[in-house]
């Protein structure tokens, strides 16, 4: 395919920094039972920009919640940097989730509706030790993260998350993965919520924000043409189990799955010329 | 926030039951100004005066005089004077003299005099009337004759002198009228006195004071103990959850009103202030509260805004403070409420019983109930002593459901018209 826009690294070399075996999330019990996620593996490395792509109800967002440590696995182990990962404890957890940040599915859910957006930044700032910070750099500090999402920080201080659009929290998400800069971030769907433009503006301030800090980026979709187009690594997944894995092109050009080639079947451009007048991933 | 009260302030049932709680509050702070004093001081020698106002008779005596001659004068201390038995006899009388009863009003004292005048005569002897009773009649007429002998009547005051012999001091005319502005002791007692005779208003109002403290001091006892184990078992879950849901489970079991019997029995009629009582209630009341909020905080704990504030780094002191207490306190501010309400009844049914706050104190609603029942008010017809307690216990919770209903429509839009 010529209109592949970017050269895809090989980082199956590169060091690990989350991966699992075996894990495993079960919903209810006897005949209630709802396996969400069913004995997965996955191996992502530093740097990379992985999708797992899969339609609804397939697991997606019960994965991330356990790889953010926010649902514990039923079964299976996952590892961070390597290591098996270990947040028994509150002030473990808090440290984990210094290299670990996510964009949530449902931007709306996502604010505290009896705080001011303000707080949600600031919360950011201190996280990385800028407590001590006078009012006027904190404030330095989240005009230039509203400035990195095509946001005025001067418009929004002061406003409750209810009087923002969806495209402006999903936005404001971002400045505070800007701000956070954590090693891994867990994007599920953050794009469910605006125009196909918009879309392409956050796509390519996530893939910028990879380049800059070199954070790991775990994008959720249910859109393969839209993994195809951003990710270097994608991950199928299918009833809770990832049916197929690999470099996106292979994956997605030489579909094995037949789940996946159904998914393929179902973008009706992904053979054809992509538009490409409002996705300038290469800018 | 701002929003939410002007939304609390539109909804008409909301402000119909704040304002007639607020007016029951204004009463028990303003009405003690007016008429100070000890609501538990004895005031009357006997039980339940009737409501109405006292003037001194003594002091009446030494007022200024003035003269009137009211045309209907005679004919009204007559009225006041014949006893309800005294028109029962007269009435049996006219019956036994074949008279037209049909359309006699009994309250009407000219047209019974003047019946009487024609009808009665002494040597009259209605058939299988006894003898005992004509004689009754005589005494009547007797007594009737002396009291419609119109103006000029007279008492004499006498006081002794000197050598302490009796001495006419002032004569009084039955035309001789006093203003009561110029009678030293007026005592207006719109309720009567109770069975201790105490004034029965500032009683009431005292005691309303009272038991609006007992049901907030219970409200707040089980809104706090429902809320901590609420929030406790919701958020950490766990083995936590199932020692709090086993408590609450133990405590729901056994019926809080036997539990509260139970206990303000044993903490034994001394120990028991206002106070004692207030907590005891809220002790055993807690457990609804405990369970909504506990299954509120569980839909609540899975939300995006709560994983979002935990990866951001918060305590679980701030995320439950911050995330999760603003989202149901409306709700718990509609249970606190329910909870007033329910500690007032609480406390008249228990002081029903005999085991309200002891009864040297203060006056409560319910201890004025068990006064009333105690000493058989409903049977002997002072209403004055109970009727007003049920009207305020009535009022007080119909306002506070009132609010309850209002805040629900505001915070429920599914139940908004
Ligand atoms: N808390 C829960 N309790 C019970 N079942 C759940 C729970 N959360 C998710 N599930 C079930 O797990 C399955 C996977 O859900 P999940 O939310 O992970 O899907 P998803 O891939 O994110 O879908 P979508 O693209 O619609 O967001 C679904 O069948 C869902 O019903
Ligand atoms: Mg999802």
């Amino acid at each position: 395919m010529s209109d592949q826009v970017r050269e895809q690294k090989d980082f199956t070399n590169a060091p690990l920094c989350l991966s699992g075996k075996g894990v495993t999330k079960i919903f209810g019990f006897g005949n209630k039972k709802t396996v969400a996620v069913d004995h997965v593996d996955f191996e992502f490395h530093e740097g990379e920009f992985v999708s797992i792509v899969g339609e609804s109800g397939s697991g997606k967002t019960t994965l991330s919640k356990m790889l953010l440590g926010l649902s514990n696995a039923t079964e299976g182990e996952i590892f961070f940097q390597g290591k098996p990962r270990d947040i028994s404890s509150g002030r473990k957890k808090r440290e984990y989730w210094k290299g670990i940040q996510a964009i949530f599915q449902d931007p709306f859910s996502s604010f505290n509706t009896f705080q001011k957006i303000d707080t949600v930044l600031l919360d950011c700032i201190h996280m990385r030790g800028g407590k001590n910070l006078s009012k006027e750099e904190k404030f330095n500090m989240m005009t230039e993260a509203c400035h990195f999402v095509n946001l005025e920080f001067k418009e929004l201080t002061n406003k409750y998350p209810f009087e923002l659009s969806g495209g402006q929290m999903q936005r404001l998400m971002i400045a505070r993965i800007f701000l956070l800069k954590p090693k891994i971030l867990l994007a599920d769907e953050p794009t469910s919520m605006v125009d196909a433009c918009s879309r392409a503006t956050i796509l390519d301030m996530l893939l910028n924000l990879r380049d800059e800090i070199g954070m790991t980026v775990i994008f959720i979709t249910h859109d393969i043409g839209l993994a195809y187009y951003i990710s270097d690594t994608v991950y199928i997944m299918e009833h809770g189990k990832f049916v197929e894995y690999g470099k996106a092109d292979e994956v997605i050009l030489n579909p094995k799955a037949a789940y996946t080639k159904r998914l393929i079947s179902d973008v009706p451009k992904i053979h054809e010329e992509w538009d490409l007048s409002t996705v300038d991933l290469m800018a | 926030m701002k929003n939410t009260l002007r939304q609390v302030f539109h909804s008409s049932k909301f402000v119909a039951g704040f304002i007639i709680f607020v007016a029951i509050l204004l009463t028990m702070f303003i009405y003690p100004l007016i008429n100070p004093g000890n609501p538990l001081q004895q005031i009357g020698v006997g039980t339940f005066a009737k409501p109405g106002t006292y003037v001194s008779l003594y002091d009446a005596t030494k007022a200024p005089v003035s003269t009137f001659r009211l045309p209907d004068a005679a004919e009204k201390r007559l009225g006041s004077s014949l006893s309800e038995e005294d028109k029962v006899a007269m009435v049996e009388w006219f019956e036994a003299v074949g008279a037209d009863i049909s359309d006699l009003d009994t309250n009407d004292t000219e047209k019974m005099l003047e019946m009487w005048d024609e009808y009665y005569d002494p040597s009259a002897k209605p058939k299988g009337m006894i003898r005992a009773k004509i004689l009754y009649y005589g005494r009547l007429d007797k007594s009737l004759k002396e009291m419609g002998n119109g103006d000029g009547d007279s008492i004499s005051i006498a006081e002794p002198n000197e050598e302490g012999v009796l001495e006419e001091t002032k004569k009084i005319l039955d035309t001789d009228y006093v203003n009561t502005k110029e009678v030293a002791n007026v005592k207006t007692l719109p309720l009567g006195t109770d069975n201790f005779g105490r004034d029965v208003l500032k009683e009431l109002v005292s005691a309303t004071g009272t038991s609006i403290r007992i049901g907030l001091i219970a409200g707040i006892v089980a809104t706090l103990i429902g809320l901590t184990l609420g929030l406790l078992a919701g958020y950490v879950g766990g083995f936590l959850d199932d020692i709090i849901m086993f408590v609450t489970n133990i405590f729901t079991v056994i019926p809080g009103f036997v539990l509260l019997i139970l206990i303000s029995y044993s903490i034994g009629q001394e120990q028991r202030g206002a106070a004692v009582v207030a907590i005891v209630i809220g002790f055993t009341s807690w457990t609804w509260t405990a369970r909504s909020v506990r299954s509120q905080v569980i839909s609540l704990r899975n939300r995006d805004h709560v994983n979002l504030s935990k990866l951001s780094g918060h305590s679980l002191v701030r995320i439950v403070l911050t995330d999760i207490l603003p989202y149901i306190a409306s709700y718990v501010v509609m249970a606190f409420i329910l909870q007033v309400s329910s500690g007032i009844l609480s406390e008249a049914q228990l002081s029903l019983l005999g085991l309200g706050p002891k009864t040297t104190e203060v006056p409560t609603l319910g201890l004025m109930m068990n006064w009333a029942m105690l000493y058989s008010a409903h049977t002997n017809g002072s209403w004055w002593a109970y009727f007003p307690v049920i009207l305020t216990i009535t009022l007080i919770s119909f306002s506070l459901n009132l609010m309850n209903t209002g805040l629900d429509q505001v915070f429920n839009p599914t139940l908004r018209d």
